[in-house]
């Protein structure tokens, strides 16, 4: 499972923490004294804002203040995933994160029984480790992801995103019914 | 490097090498006031000037490229980023989904209007063993939540859908955001 800390109790967020977070998690005002703007808006002073939005980053509710950037703008990178036996997982989840490029790398188990993987007609094992591998341009990823998998020595499945159909990764809080879980 | 890592609320994983970042869009100042901002913004009353004293321009010059690369769309917004799993998101489904090629983009619309979607996009099939051609990742407080929108997806698809699976993330071996290569800044 996740190793991070458990979930915040939302309680403890009072009406300014969560119009801060509904109302900027699309977008900050980039103009001069920005925290000084939001004040205006919500009717607060700049260096309450300023300590709210502080203490939010500090308990860990906001990840960050700060730049969203496009993958896509910003070189190439794919989606990719090997199907790995479980008791090995942790060793090729090693040398995954150790190529060049990679940058996220997730475990993921599948629901229900799904023999998917290419190398393994008994359904032994899923596509187990999912990651994003970047570089400069597209030659390069190639390069890259042929050389990951001549080192891990199984079929790397290759899924590029043809079409973005949503990116935008603010969706609204629904703060009332957190506080009943 | 330990494959165990937790990951923390900021992520402390070092960061990968991204130099088509730097070729493609940005300058040197620009990409100065990249690495100075990625792990956040000075919260003070003018976090423009506070990064212009860190890379050596003035915080009218920091402020115009942000706009400009905002523009670009090198940066997609400037926001105050939820953490979700701290929110109580803690069920995160990758669901994948084989739907009929020639309704796939008009159903990829409006699948992603639906609540809990987060990323939608159209991926390739590799058949025969990967037959999937829609992602949509699933966010919710438990898997039965995730479950029930993956079932409101399901039911938007109609026949249009021939199989669908949900992958759970059961662990983060690794995560970093996209990151200009340099030690990141202490956060």
């Amino acid at each position: 499972m996740h190793c991070q800390p458990p979930p915040e109790q939302v309680h403890d967020l009072d009406a300014l923490d969560r119009r801060l977070i509904d109302s900027y998690q699309r977008g900050l005002p980039v103009c001069p004294r920005p925290f000084a703007r939001i004040a205006e808006r919500l009717g607060a002073a700049e260096d309450e804002v300023i300590a709210r939005l502080e203490r939010l980053q500090a308990r860990g509710v906001l990840s960050r203040v700060g730049a969203v950037f496009d993958h896509a703008r910003a070189g190439a990178s794919l989606l990719a995933a090997v199907a790995v036996p479980e008791a090995e997982r942790d060793a090729f989840a090693e040398l995954i994160n150790a190529a060049p490029g990679v940058n996220h790398n997730y475990a993921r188990e599948t629901q229900g029984r799904a023999p998917l993987a290419q190398d393994d007609p008994a359904g032994e094992h899923d596509y187990n480790l999912w990651f994003v591998m970047t570089a400069p341009e597209a030659p390069a990823l190639e390069a890259r992801l042929d050389a990951l998998e001549a080192r891990l020595g199984v079929p790397i499945l290759r899924l590029p995103m043809l079409e973005s159909f949503h990116i935008d990764l603010a969706f609204p809080i629904p703060w009332a019914e957190l506080e009943r879980t | 490097m330990s494959v165990s890592t937790c990951r923390s609320s900021r992520d402390a994983v070092r960061a990968p090498e991204v130099p088509g970042l730097e070729e493609r869009a940005l300058d040197a100042h620009d990409r100065a006031i990249v690495l100075a901002t990625q792990a956040g913004l000075p919260l003070v009353p003018d976090p423009w000037g506070a990064v212009g004293r860190e890379v050596g321009l003035d915080g009218e010059e920091v402020l115009a490229r942000l706009r400009a690369m905002q523009a670009r769309g090198v940066i997609r917004r400037v926001a105050a980023v939820p953490n979700h799993y701290r929110l109580g998101y803690v069920a995160n489904g990758m669901t994948v989904w084989d739907v009929d090629d020639a309704e796939v983009e008009r159903l990829g619309r409006e699948v992603a209007a639906i609540a809990g979607v987060s990323h939608c996009y159209r991926r390739p099939r590799h058949l025969p063993h990967w037959p999937y051609n829609l992602f949509a990742m699933l966010h919710g407080r438990s898997r039965e939540e995730v479950e029930r929108q993956a079932e409101a997806l399901r039911e938007r698809l109609g026949a249009a859908c021939r199989d669908h699976r949900i992958l759970y993330s059961s662990r983060i071996l690794k995560k970093t955001g996209l990151r200009l290569s340099r030690r990141t800044p202490s956060a």
